[in-house]
């Protein structure tokens, strides 16, 4: 049965960890991550969880000591924010590249300068291209879910990648909501011990991740890209044998609500998410055909999926809490992309919202989708990227 | 000891090497200074062991130090370290 807690999504995370009987933790406090590790030296401190705890000096270390361990064939965890996730970036290649399956809860906060400590993905978006697969969730029980199902995917041998559990900072992180904590027996026949690939021993000495020269580098480089497609094809069916065992289901790569005859569907990431299902339906009452689709798998990006739900609709509108500066935001980017080659492609009308945890509720994503609705009308999006509740 | 890969397939996840003997070749070749021992100054101190940046000086059983020219790439070092200036470089065609 299990029993249902009512606390933080970090604390929530930390509860993963356990449940993921994770065997070393490198912890370097950063707000608004702290929480996790600091549930976790409790559980370590009371004995509840068998884990080496590793107080390092920086998060790089962190990211280091993670890669030590999990080379050394167990399960690994640590959590960061903004900054640290940036003073990380160098080790997180090396941790993709040594194709070691660690697990990072990544509470979302926006970069400075200016210093803020409230939500967007910039951080986590910036490290699109290391090589981590990236999860973003929309409620307290998805971060407990997805870190148990992360360690699935991740130790799969045809995945064999780390990965990113996003969530954003205080709208989730702080927050109190109740969330579901299985029966440890579950989670341990659903999740057995980690298996790696290839494993550091002192009996068989050997060195990883060595210099590779121009005729071998990009074979390693496909070989992440195949893991890549192959996390995207796992990640559906992962998805549904969880929520047989567990009742959460979240839609695989993406959570579709109501877009089957949508004329328009918003297209979000994080607990955007469940705004725009609000939206929705108080559009659908007023009678406009309004969808959602939040893109909860980021990196692989769920090209495929973005297709299909493109083919019958009239106008997707992507809300990213993020900027490319120059450019849009990359879910923009990314659903633009995806959809190039396709015939009788929607219109797309990008909007940048909720930088720096400018709140972004329900009215506001109404909002977005009145202004789409109307080029809809119009047949074209005059603004390719508009900021919305930008003061003048 | 696993064999070099000819093809994708055959490649592990990530690049691992366990030590061997001169996996890149007779890297002795490189010289172009050759280091030199004259055993009567030698002192059997072990100091030119324990610097040999490529573990190409190995030890006797009296301490005695032994150059392997397969592979030392004659960076001196040994040379220089030396105590009792035992070990000289010597130009490869002198």
């Amino acid at each position: 049965m299990g029993q249902t807690i009512i606390d933080t999504a970090n604390h929530i995370a930390g509860y993963a960890a356990r449940a993921a009987r994770v065997k070393v933790v490198a912890a370097y406090p950063i707000t608004p991550q702290t929480t996790i590790v600091e549930k976790i030296a409790e559980f370590v401190e009371n004995r509840e969880m068998d884990a080496e705890y590793i107080r390092v000096e920086s998060e790089h270390s962190a990211m280091v000591a993670c890669i030590g361990a999990a080379a050394t064939g167990v399960r690994t965890f640590t959590a960061t924010s903004a900054h640290g996730l940036a003073l990380m970036h160098e080790a997180l290649h090396w941790a993709a590249g040594s194709r070691l399956p660690i697990v990072m809860a990544v509470v979302n906060r926006a970069m400075g300068a200016p210093w803020s400590i409230w939500p967007d993905l910039s951080d986590s978006l910036s490290q699109r291209d290391t090589g981590w697969i990236q999860f973003y969730c929309a409620d307290n029980q998805e971060v407990f879910d997805t870190i148990i199902q992360a360690y699935k995917l991740c130790e799969d041998e045809r995945v064999f990648l780390p990965a990113m559990v996003c969530l954003e900072g205080f709208i989730l992180s702080h927050t109190y909501t109740p969330a579901k904590i299985p029966d440890q027996e579950k989670i341990d026949a659903y999740l057995p011990a980690y298996k790696s690939g290839w494993t550091l021993d002192v009996d068989r000495p050997c060195s990883h991740a060595n210099l590779v020269s121009p005729e071998w580098y990009m074979e390693f480089r496909y070989m992440i890209q195949e893991a890549m497609d192959n996390a995207k094809r796992l990640i559906p069916q992962i998805d549904k044998e969880y929520g047989k065992r567990f009742g959460s289901e979240y839609g695989g790569l993406v959570e579709k609500y109501k877009c089957e005859d949508a004329d328009l569907i918003m297209v979000t990431m994080g607990t955007m998410g469940s705004d725009a299902k609000l939206a929705v339906d108080k559009l659908r009452k007023e009678g406009q055909k309004v969808g959602s689709a939040r893109v909860r798998v980021y990196r692989p990006f769920p090209v495929e999926e973005i297709m299909k739900l493109a083919e019958n609709t009239h106008i997707l509108a992507t809300i990213d809490r993020h900027i490319s500066f120059g450019m849009e935001g990359f879910l923009a980017s990314e659903t633009k992309a995806s959809l190039f080659n396709q015939k009788d492609r929607p219109l797309i009308a990008g909007f940048i919202a909720g930088l720096g945890g400018r709140d972004v509720t329900s009215e506001t994503i109404e909002k977005v989708a009145k202004k789409s609705l109307k080029c809809m009308k119009e047949g074209k999006v005059e603004k390719e990227t508009e900021w919305v509740d930008l003061r003048e | 000891m696993t064999a070099v890969p000819k093809k994708r397939k055959e490649l592990p996840v990530t690049p691992l090497s366990f030590p061997t003997v001169g996996s890149m070749g007779k890297t002795g070749s490189w010289r172009t200074f050759r280091p030199e021992i004259d055993y009567s100054k030698c002192t059997r101190c072990t100091l030119c062991w324990v610097y040999c940046p490529d573990a190409a000086i190995t030890r006797e059983e009296d301490d005695s130090p032994k150059i392997d020219y397969d592979y030392c790439k004659g960076c001196g070092i040994c040379a220089n370290e030396c105590p009792t200036k035992a070990i000289t470089m010597k130009r490869e065609e002198e």
